[in-house]
């Protein structure tokens, strides 16, 4: 079965025909999806400072990591699930939108670069977890993941203008 | 002038026009302002999180105070340098918008709030204030800053 019929028939469900034409349930879901960057990114920002040794620098890196992390995690959470109720929303138009896409890439990037981080150097961490100024590869890690996410903020903030600048196909 | 003629003025004078016939200006002024809101809810929340007892339990309010202020003002810098660019693409909707000053007087609070008696208490020994206190003052903290992102979110709203 292919992706487009599928989502073609996701869109016609009935319950994603009501949240799509909802005032109000379909903008408040889009707010807290939103203002969650200010946790989600926000905590994100603040480790991946740390590790650039930007920011907190009197602060061991695992102390940041391990109870900044919880919220990262649960801003997340909130991310994915608000995500997937605005995608749920529109499959289609999500499916066919380029920024959609781009987005998911770079989100997928974003999660291999923490899945190596912890993999690799973050296992030697307690070598330099008080340096102010972690080795190069750390902050190599955290300019990545910075840039990763300023990239999904932007993808998911341009998904709204395909239509306005490519037409609508 | 009042200042919906200051509004008009602005909205209708030539480099504004050009700023808001391009398709790209808008989308990407209010991209950058998105992403102040992350630097900006991370330093925050840093410092607020810690003073609720919810996160680095272990280090002092007043270090961390000092190390997220740096980037509390860059945060502040880039969101109010790109807030002023879109205000002025579409001034005169946000002079009719009761959100936007519901916003504008959160921002205002906040930023006093914040500089007076949210530092003070931060940058105090732990043992002058009483944990209480502080909780307080991080609550007081969070629920401003949602108002002015809340308020932010309903600005774009159709």
């Amino acid at each position: 079965m292919n992706l487009f019929r599928f989502f073609d028939w996701l869109g016609n469900t009935s319950w994603s025909v009501e949240l799509h034409e909802s005032r109000y349930v379909f903008l408040l879901v889009l707010m807290i999806h939103v203002l969650t960057i200010s946790v989600f990114v926000g905590t994100a920002v603040m480790i991946d400072l740390r590790l650039m040794g930007k920011t907190l620098t009197s602060v061991p890196v695992s102390q940041v990591v391990t109870r900044l992390m919880p919220w990262t995690e649960a801003g997340f959470v909130v991310m994915v699930v608000t995500g997937a109720l605005l995608f749920y929303a529109a499959p289609v138009n999500r499916y066919e939108n380029v920024f959609f896409r781009f987005k998911m890439g770079a989100l997928v990037l974003a999660a291999v670069n923490v899945w190596l981080f912890r993999r690799n150097v973050y296992r030697w961490v307690g070598d330099w977890d008080s340096d102010p100024v972690p080795p190069r590869l750390v902050r190599i890690v955290g300019a990545v993941s910075l840039i990763l996410l300023a990239l999904i903020i932007t993808a998911g903030r341009m998904m709204a203008y395909q239509d306005y600048w490519f037409g609508n196909s | 002038m009042s200042l919906l003629e200051f509004c008009r003025w602005l909205q209708y004078s030539g480099p504004l026009h050009a700023m808001r016939d391009s398709p790209i200006f808008f989308p990407i002024v209010a991209t950058i302002h998105l992403m102040g809101l992350a630097l900006i809810g991370g330093s925050v929340l840093v410092v607020d999180l810690r003073m609720l007892g919810w996160a680095l339990p272990g280090q002092s309010v007043a270090s961390l105070a000092q190390d997220a202020e740096r980037w509390l003002l860059r945060g502040l810098g880039v969101m109010i340098t790109t807030g002023i660019l879109l205000f002025m693409c579409f001034a005169t909707k946000y002079y009719y918008l009761t959100f936007f000053w519901v916003k504008m007087g959160a921002l205002v609070a906040v930023i006093i709030f914040t500089w007076s008696v949210r530092r003070r208490v931060a940058m105090a020994g732990e043992a002058d204030v009483r944990p209480i206190t502080r909780k307080l003052v991080a609550l007081v903290s969070i629920v401003l800053w949602t108002t002015v992102a809340v308020g932010g979110r309903y600005i774009g709203f159709p």
